[in-house]
């Protein structure tokens, strides 16, 4: 399943239906009927490769960009089986709006769980394939030989009998006018040349100048500007405001409200707007959920713990009974806090609104879900909509919703004919975010008189992100995608192999809504797990990877990450003096990873987190020098998470406003990342999320090696304790 | 009519002088790629140079910066050459999402300027910029490639 956003009825049936029903992507090859030209007259093979005159290679990404890399890793695809010159390709985003004109021809727009490519890769790659037996066709063509006599490289055809040549610009007219060979066979992975290198990414040169324009940059001719403020209790609604002083403040041009719950003023300049918002007197409603409080979430989610029911998804043999007759029993119970994204860029969108058209600009992990937000918010078909995507300043999750370009659709439609570019403050990202759930964890162990694991039963309890986001991928009630790493077989299955096994979930869902946030349920699973699992080696006197070795043993890829930084982080070796080693291990998003953590204390709460050696085995590794960059980034954000990181309720509504009460990792705590990536073929896992959850029960572990304290809730600075 | 010279121009509108310099610089001027990130100097997106030295201009106002010389992330290049710094960016590929890296390249330019071959120590001090992608690492290895260049 992908993670779009939450979709009314409505848009649910404008994205299925009429953006074409195919929801059974990569079955149907996405390619268009007939010969199509790009804005500039080039020829284009298929929808995902346009060919210019001068051999530049266009290669079209459906997915987003917001920072993974994924841009460079599909052009890489493209490219390999295109047999392109790599340093003439270039990329470019197909708007979601030309997806439904042409019946889907892209497949899915959403870049979220770590699927960008894995669940892409074939028919991406056969888009260059494709194009290439049509290009080495048209020469062959053009010389009357049989194409076979062709061999082609880097953009280069060949007629080895004659020596003739030609470039792939010389003939990419005459080939788009071919017919579309069908099943065009793709490359053995032995035999890549451009996937699986640690190329660059294309698309840094903007990013250091200032050039590349990011959705908040966004200019138009004869833009306004718009800030906003919704109702801070979630649910809650706009009882009364005053904007009479507002009105008369220098620039602005409207003051309006929106879905009844928040107040916009829309000036010429951006801080002409938030300056006025600031000038109005808002009363809020925030009905009954300004009772809700941490405390008071905490509670209900404390009673899920013993709740007798629960949906179950992991059960083997008969836990409760094992744990009942162990000769020693461990519990442990775990806490894990609302989290927001914080993406460096706010939340924006830009909107242009007449009677018969509506048009966004808005950075977006979901291109088609931002289409069927727009068309919903502004009354018109999907046809006379379109979303232009722009560069996202991070996603994380966040940018899936669509929550922002709702807001600025709504805000346009009040000035039609004038586009309007709205722009969150950060403080209303931060009391407007879709979180990162909250849950509990019971685990409770039974070890035999031999220190062996004989039952293991872990209890969650805490928000489903299902429930309120995609009800419809539910399963009879149950959200699977809260078993994480928990499963009994698939892409998060569990791989300890333990005689009786019991895992559920009491879902207790609050008002504050969730989201899917990097690595999604992963972050609290693998703390509970990993950090339980070293507790129960402890209490059974052994080595922490011995025990895990042990129960490992039928799982040979998830072995092989343990072993990998075992080995190089030098377990079971003397560490320096005062340097202390914690190890975790997880399987998520078909991937598997693990890593070995080494940090000193001081004073008992003062951490450095010296170094992490992380593993990856992800099947295939598209770009390595990406991947490294992904695993070593998605450490700095679930380590600012699991130390500095908590968005409490009180009176219903967030409490932490901007980076001053919602701390984020500086470079001074970065620890030395050493990635072990370590493909071993034959599958695609994914690569943007399944590292960051290591890291965190990682370090736990080494810290109780360094201290002799278990911490079990979260963020750490609750604790007292620093990341130095 | 505030006055503010931007890279070498100077450029005059007409806007209360207490409006932060970040906001005159992108909305004003027209110069985006100095960013907003917290608007209260927590984060760095925003830092440009005034006189050469790093500011967050979320917090400066247009008043306070009136006479001095402003250099934002557009004025590094040369006629389209790179500086130092930016070129061991792209040779280092540092930056993820790109957001924060405006706001991490002027910092580092002003501390290469200040301490031309800084130690880890003293880039933990200087760099003290939010980056939510979490490109220390690559930033760390770019600074000390910038200083060995
Ligand atoms: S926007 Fe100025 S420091 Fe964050
Ligand atoms: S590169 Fe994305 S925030 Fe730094």
């Amino acid at each position: 399943m992908n993670y779009a956003p939450k979709i009314s009825r409505r848009s649910f049936i404008v994205s299925s239906a009429a953006v074409g029903g195919g929801l059974a992507l990569g079955l149907n090859i996405p390619f268009g009927a007939s010969v199509v030209r790009a804005a500039d007259g080039s020829p284009e093979l298929n929808a995902w490769v346009v060919i210019r005159p001068d051999d530049t290679v266009v290669i079209r990404i459906a997915r987003s960009e917001m920072g993974q890399g994924s841009l460079t890793g599909f052009a890489q695809m493209v490219a390999e089986e295109l047999e392109c010159d790599w340093a003439k390709v270039t990329t470019e985003y197909p708007t979601p709006g030309q997806n439904v004109a042409r019946k889907r021809v892209w497949g899915d727009f959403g870049t979220g769980g770590s699927r960008g490519i894995r669940t892409s890769h074939d028919y991406v790659r056969k888009g260059g394939a494709t194009a290439r037996v049509m290009l080495v066709q048209a020469a062959a063509n053009e010389w009357k030989v049989p194409a076979s006599e062709c061999s082609v490289a880097i953009s280069v055809i060949t007629h080895k009998p004659s020596g003739r040549t030609t470039s792939y610009g010389k003939v990419a007219e005459a080939a788009a006018k071919l017919e579309p060979p069908k099943d065009v066979a793709l490359k053995d992975p032995k035999d890549w040349k451009i996937i699986g290198k640690p190329l660059k990414r294309l698309d840094t040169a903007d990013k250091l100048t200032g050039k590349q324009v990011f959705g908040a940059d966004l200019k138009l001719p004869g833009m306004l500007n718009a800030a906003i403020k919704d109702c801070p209790v979630f649910g809650g609604k706009v009882q009364s405001y005053d904007a009479a002083n507002a009105s008369r403040m220098p620039g602005v041009k409207k003051v309006v409200v929106i879905d009844g719950s928040a107040v916009a003023v829309i000036a010429d300049t951006w801080w002409h707007a938030k300056t006025a918002l600031d000038a109005v007197d808002i009363r809020w409603d925030g009905g009954a959920n300004t009772k809700v409080s941490s405390a008071s979430i905490a509670e209900v989610l404390k009673e899920g713990l013993s709740a007798k029911q629960a949906f179950v998804h992991n059960q083997k043999g008969d836990a409760k009974a094992a744990i009942a007759g162990a000769a020693k029993r461990i519990e442990a119970i775990y806490a894990y806090p609302f989290q927001n994204h914080a993406c460096m860029e706010p939340m924006n969108a830009t909107a242009l609104y007449t009677a018969d058209r509506c048009e966004v600009w808005c950075p977006t992990q979901n291109g088609e879900a931002a289409l069927a937000a727009t068309a919903e918010a502004s009354g018109l078909p999907v046809s006379k909509c379109d979303v232009q995507k722009v560069h996202c300043g991070g996603g994380f999750g966040r940018r899936g919703f669509t929550d922002s370009v709702r807001q600025a659709v709504l805000i346009a439609k009040q000035m039609p004919g004038t586009p309007v570019k709205l722009l969150w403050t950060r403080e209303e990202d931060m009391l407007h975010g879709k979180y990162h759930p909250v849950m509990q964890a019971k685990l409770t162990g039974g070890l035999d008189a031999n220190g062996n694991l004989t039952g293991l039963q872990i209890r969650l309890s805490g928000q489903s992100i299902l429930a309120a986001v995609r009800p419809e991928a539910m399963d009879k009630g149950k959200d699977p995608f809260s078993f994480q790493g928990f499963w009994p077989a698939g892409e998060h299955s569990f791989e300890y192999t333990i005689p009786n096994v019991l895992i559920d979930h009491a879902m207790r869902n609050t008002h504050v809504p969730p989201g899917f946030w990097r690595g999604v349920n992963i972050n609290q699973n693998a703390i509970f797990l990993e950090c339980f699992m070293d507790e129960l080696a402890h209490a059974a006197g052994q080595d922490a990877l011995a025990f895990r070795r042990k129960l490992m043993a039928p799982h040979p890829k998830s072995l092989a990450v343990l072993n990998a930084v075992a080995d190089k982080g030098g377990w079971g070796k003397p560490a320096a003096p005062g340097v202390h080693r914690g190890l975790a291990h997880f399987r998520c998003f078909g991937s598997y990873v693990a890593a070995c953590a080494e940090i000193s204390v001081k004073d008992g709460n003062k951490v450095k987190i010296h170094r992490i050696v992380a593993a990856t085995d992800s099947g295939y590794a598209v770009n390595p020098a990406q991947i490294e960059r992904q695993i070593a980034g998605s450490f700095v954000y679930g380590l600012s998470a699991v130390f500095d990181q908590e968005c409490t309720v009180k009176d219903g509504r967030m409490e932490q406003e901007n980076f001053h009460q919602y701390n984020s990792m500086r470079i001074a705590q970065m620890p030395k990342v050493e990635s072990i990536v370590m493909p071993s073929g034959g599958f695609w896992g994914g690569v943007g999320e399944p590292t960051i959850c290591v890291a965190a029960p990682a370090v736990l572990n080494a810290f109780f090696s360094a201290t002799g304290k278990r911490i079990r809730s979260f963020p750490l600075k609750n604790h007292g304790i620093t990341m130095v | 009519m505030a006055r503010l010279t931007i890279n070498g121009k100077t450029h005059s509108f007409d806007v209360d002088p207490d409006t932060p310099l970040l906001w005159a610089i992108r909305e004003q001027v027209g110069l985006t790629g100095t960013k907003y990130g917290c608007g209260i100097a927590q984060c760095g997106a925003c830092t440009v140079h005034i006189d050469g030295a790093p500011v967050r201009s979320c917090v400066m106002t247009v008043g306070a910066a009136e006479g001095k010389q402003i250099t934002t992330i557009e004025g590094l290049a040369v006629n389209g050459v790179l500086s130092k710094v930016q070129k061991a960016w792209l040779e280092n590929d540092v930056p993820q999402c790109g957001y924060c890296q405006s706001g991490m390249i002027m910092a580092v330019t002003a501390l290469l300027k200040d301490k031309p071959k800084p130690t880890d120590a003293d880039i933990d001090a200087a760099i003290t910029n939010i980056c939510r992608c979490g490109t220390f690492q690559q930033v760390r290895e770019a600074i000390h490639a910038a200083a060995g260049a």
